[in-house]
């Protein structure tokens, strides 16, 4: 049924979208083929591939810089021309699909000193300094410099700023200066995020890429997911970074700094040390937080499975007073609330659709609030010397940490985001060589964690957890089997969006941890579960339209939502580069380590249950929970104001 | 035609109103596609693509829906014989738009309307409205049954780009006015991802009378590459500047002396974006195949300074680059900035030689036309006039 929702239905111009060239796979493919002299070289490929993939193929590297495998194409800065037998002007590779044998040349004369004066041009405009930029070592226009040898600024390299810096954000920062105009965060954001909060502006020499009126980033339609600095290949984009803060707040004797972990860092910070992609750090990490000065390392897992307990009660509630009581308005779907850029897409584009998302907070917040209060007296600190970090490869929970609500404990619960890219640079910079480190645990008393925690990190995991949990707490049978070895595979990859349905054929006993909210779980007996996961915001638009079309989704009862394409795992707080591949070799690490774990289930977290024993003593969703664990939120709507 | 200048009726002038496209419908589709092919007719905006393979290609694709573009943003200095076509001879360019429309089978036709010439639009939507009235618009066109088609106007928003086809398509979608890459042509994903037609003003109208005179007359005038006539808009420093009606391959002299001009020390052929033609190379022909033009013809007098020119047709680009590829959007300020030291005569011949190589590099590496074309002007006077440009070398920056 998912499947026509899957297709297409992007607001990007007809000039791109009519061009995205699936990636293509010699194997089994049927179909015409066309013949291809690379350099003296033939390339037989599908029609339609670009020379520019052609080339790859031949192992010919050809230079790019506003292609990027996640985007629609563009061809507009040039840089990847090749000269084609027969025709006047050179061609840009990576949007030139082939329809015909075409003999091709990738660095003749004309071609190499068009590119050199293209990667003239950008510098002429490109003020600052590589060894005062966030990106050196990791920027693109530095690598295409060095490619092509450049030794002096031929046209000239500006020597003041034309742009203030946006600062507004406190999850993105935005220094037009840098930017070269390749448009590869507005067609991340117009295209891939359906967000469009990003555009081009002006022309000619005037052109920037700018917000609606050129306001305040903190003041337009952007939901901080971060993806926009994932694909930037230079220093315009980065993330609002609070390392001084926190090296400041490590610094003084008096704080005492905790930091907990989210899942998909672990899977992805390898890629700063030079590791491939899929290759976790999770028990060296902790090591090296350690050894940088924080004080506790905590499994942000800890707080995702208290998140399947508090999260499913909820929607058990909300499906009990549909079927069973049948009283006042039932909002359903639920929808998940933990990733803080859908959230405020929600804000923004749905508001209408509040009442739908879960009243949860996010693990993050969850487990900020957690330690401000139950952690602070077990360990007879005053919550004011306690300094939260949170470790995450989000952009938006910085935003999130700053949300005024996100105030239960009595302080701000979370004080500081800390990206993925973040952290390792405070390990470069503590001179820890992290791959090489020895491992160690997870702090108590919230160190045990599941592997349902940890697949939180990628598309399908919230659901995964939550059905895992759902069918042995209301089924009373387990997982297993259903599923072999709990993985519940139709709610895990790449699709865009996915869907399951699961019929209760009959009920155990309401377990007593839920026994003050449901009798009996006799409304559920025979009912049909229907849940959907969808992951990047344009997928979410697909479903919301859907929804409010009365579609096949509006018939679900949950729907798991994430802000990034992929989940956290491709979150814009993670390691640049970022592609399809690169998050499926992550996701592949995050489901590593969920089948390493001796507990897989949320319900069966020791940890989680003791908090419950100790501190939620009202269980799931009461009344403790609901003051320290749940949230409201704001309809922001989409106009603003001149 | 309503010009004070011109000598002589123009062709259009002596066309019977609806014979065109009378004898288009009276014609097979293939049988039309055949006959404008055979007037070897060539796109009058001044790229000069074959018209009749145009429409070959349009109608071969498979779509229910087709487009007939007619693109009159025309916004190229020095060039206003749309503007004249659309106010004394709508009717020829409607008709032929119509007649591309049976060719390719399509029921839509857009006029797209350059901004700065909405005060065309009332007169415009009255000859429309008269076409309706008379049947030469609507169901069954002209008594043909099952031949539909009508006409719209849109407006641009005075983007010198639009007048590409691509970013004129995209301006018709409703986004910024920016040329997409090529291939796909329109004639394949043109509007709306459907297949198009994107023609000038004045192809329009030679179509229409090609259908009345016969592509054999057509044929028979102009040189072997290009065929027929064409509409000139001349300006500048001439006696009687305005619309002339010339035969394609006439000389560069042989013009100026019909328009007065034959002590001009170099001529501006194409626009903004066409070559520098100076009085040394005045026997070259007017033709796709020697110095080409959309209709612009801008004359400069012994009196002229040649950087000045140079320096108005750059700032022309630098504002009206769309600002989507690097080498148009940046290269265009550097040529400028080239000739702002030239100016003051600080320009080096090293750093001259480094800006004409620029220029080199945005003829071949921009994404479209206008970025291709831009630093046609600037090369060719750096070209012909070397000793007046560097003539004013009082000390080097660069």
């Amino acid at each position: 049924m998912a499947d026509n929702l899957n297709d297409s239905t992007s607001r990007a111009p007809v000039s791109q979208t009519g061009h995205v060239i699936p990636p293509v796979d010699d194997e089994g493919m049927i179909g015409a083929r066309v013949t291809l002299t690379i350099d003296g070289q033939e390339v037989k490929v599908p029609l339609g591939t670009t020379i520019h993939d052609a080339a790859k193929r031949a192992g010919i590297h050809i230079p790019t810089l506003c292609a990027h495998p996640d985007l629609c194409m563009a061809g507009l800065c040039r840089v990847c021309v090749v000269e084609v037998e027969g025709m006047r002007t050179l061609q840009a590779s990576c949007a030139y699909p082939v329809s015909q044998p075409m003999k091709i040349h990738t660095h003749t004369r004309k071609v190499r000193q068009a590119r050199r004066h293209i990667i003239d041009l950008m510098l002429s405009h490109h003020y600052g300094e590589c060894y005062a930029c966030g990106r050196n070592n990791n920027c693109e226009l530095q690598t295409l410099a060095k490619e092509y040898g450049v030794d002096f600024f031929r046209f000239g390299h500006p020597d003041k700023p034309m742009y203030a810096k946006d600062e507004s954000s406190h999850s993105v920062i935005r220094d037009m200066n840098k930017c070269v105009l390749c448009r590869r965060c507005v067609r991340t954001c117009i295209d891939l995020q359906e967000v469009g909060c990003l555009e081009a502006v002006d022309r000619g020499d005037k052109t920037k890429i700018a917000t609606f009126m050129d306001k305040p980033l903190a003041d337009v339609v952007c939901i901080n997911c971060g993806q926009c600095i994932n694909r930037c290949p230079t220093g315009a984009l980065r993330a609002n970074d609070p390392t001084d803060e926190i090296w400041a707040a490590i610094d003084d004797p008096k704080k005492h700094v905790v930091i907990q972990t989210a899942p998909a860092p672990r899977a992805a910070i390898g890629e700063c040390f030079g590791l491939e992609p899929g290759h976790p750090l999770t028990f060296e990490l902790n090591t090296a937080m350690k050894l940088c000065g924080f004080d506790k390392v905590f499994d942000t897992n800890f707080t995702a499975d208290l998140t399947i307990f508090e999260e499913g009660a909820e929607l058990l509630l909300r499906l009990q007073d549909a079927l069973k009581t049948k009283k006042g308005p039932v909002f359903l779907p639920q929808f998940t609330s933990c990733s803080p850029g859908w959230v405020k897409y929600l804000e923004h584009f749905y508001p209408e659709y509040i009442p739908n998302l879960s009243s949860a907070k996010s693990p993050q917040q969850m487990f900020g609030a957690v330690i401000k209060t139950y952690y602070a007296q077990l360990n007879n600190l005053d919550p004011k010397d306690i300094v939260t970090v949170a470790l995450m490869p989000c952009s938006a929970k910085k935003f999130e940490c700053n949300r005024p609500e996100m105030t239960d404990s009595g302080f701000k619960d979370v004080d500081y985001g800390l990206t993925t890219r973040e952290l390792a640079k405070m390990i470069q910079e503590a001179g820890i060589d992290l791959p090489k480190m020895a491992k160690s645990d997870f702090d108590s008393p919230f160190g045990s964690a599941t592997g349902s925690g940890v697949i939180f990190g990628t598309t399908g995991g919230v659901m995964e957890a939550a059905l895992r949990t759902v069918i042995e707490l209301v089924v009373g049978i387990k997982v297993e089997n259903l599923f072999d070895h709990a993985d519940i595979i139709p709610l895990r990859g790449m699709d865009g969006i996915k869907y399951v349905e699961l019929t209760i054929p009959s009920v155990g006993e309401v377990p007593a941890i839920l026994k003050p909210l449901f009798e009996s779980w006799d409304f559920l007996k025979g009912v049909t579960v229907k849940v959907a996961v969808a992951h990047g915001t344009a997928n979410a638009h697909k479903v919301m339209e859907d929804l409010k079309n009365g579609g096949p989704l509006s018939q679900c009862h949950f729907i798991e939502f994430m802000g990034c394409p992929g989940g956290c795992i491709g979150g814009g707080g993670q390691p640049i580069p970022t592609s399809q591949e690169i998050r499926e070799a992550r996701a592949k690490a995050i489901y590593a380590e969920d089948s390493a774990y001796p507990i897989r289930k949320s319900h069966e977290n020791p940890a989680v249950l003791e908090l419950y024993t100790k501190f939620l003593t009202e269980g799931p969703c009461g009344h403790k929970s609901h003051k320290l664990l749940h949230t409201h939120y704001t309809p922001r709507g989409k106009y603003i104001a001149e | 035609m309503i010009t004070p200048n011109h000598k002589a009726p123009l062709t259009f002038a002596t066309i019977e109103p609806d014979a065109g496209l009378k004898a288009a419908l009276a014609k097979p589709r293939v049988d039309l596609i055949a006959e404008i092919t055979a007037s070897q007719l060539k796109g009058r905006g001044g790229a000069g693509f074959p018209t009749g393979v145009k429409w070959n290609l349009a109608a071969a694709a498979q779509a229910d829906t087709k487009y007939v573009i007619c693109n009159a943003d025309e916004g190229e200095p020095g060039t206003f014989k749309d503007r004249v076509l659309l106010s004394d001879h709508a009717d020829l360019v409607f008709e032929g738009m119509t007649i591309g429309g049976y060719a390719i089978g399509s029921k839509i036709g857009i006029l797209y309307l350059r901004g700065e010439y909405t005060y065309l639009r009332a007169h415009l939507d009255a000859v429309l409205a008269a076409r309706r009235a008379k049947g030469l618009l609507g169901k069954n066109v002209a008594g043909k049954q099952g031949f539909e088609f009508d006409i719209q106007i849109r407006m641009g928003s005075g983007a010198y780009v639009c007048g590409e086809e691509t970013a004129l398509i995209e301006s018709l979608e409703g986004h910024r006015g920016e040329p997409r890459n090529r291939p796909p042509f329109p004639v394949d994903t043109g509007l709306n991802k459907l297949p198009s037609v994107v023609n000038n003003v004045e192809t329009f109208a030679w179509v229409t009378s090609i259908l009345v005179k016969g592509s054999a007359w057509f044929k028979a005038i102009g040189t072997q590459r290009s065929t027929g006539l064409k509409i000139f808009s001349v300006s500048g420093d001439c006696k009687q500047p305005g619309i002339y009606e010339f035969p394609m391959g006439i000389t560069v002299a042989k013009m100026l002396e019909a328009v007065g001009g034959s002590d001009a020390k170099a001529v501006q052929i194409g626009g903004a974006s066409g070559h520098c033609v100076p009085a040394s190379e005045f026997g070259r022909v007017i033709a796709f195949e020697d110095v080409s033009t959309g209709g612009s013809v801008i004359v400069f007098g012994a009196h002229r300074d040649m950087l000045h020119v140079a320096k108005n047709f750059l700032e022309f680009f630098v504002e009206e680059s769309c600002g989507q590829c690097t080498p148009c959007r940046d290269g265009n300020p550097k040529l400028l900035g080239g000739v702002e030291l030239l100016e003051q005569g600080r320009c080096s011949m090293r750093y001259l030689n480094e800006l004409s190589s620029l220029g080199e590099t945005m003829q071949i590496a921009s994404k479209c036309g206008l970025g291709q074309s831009a630093p046609n002007a600037f090369l060719s006077i750096v070209k012909h006039f070397k000793d007046e440009l560097m003539g004013r070398t009082q000390g080097e920056a660069h």
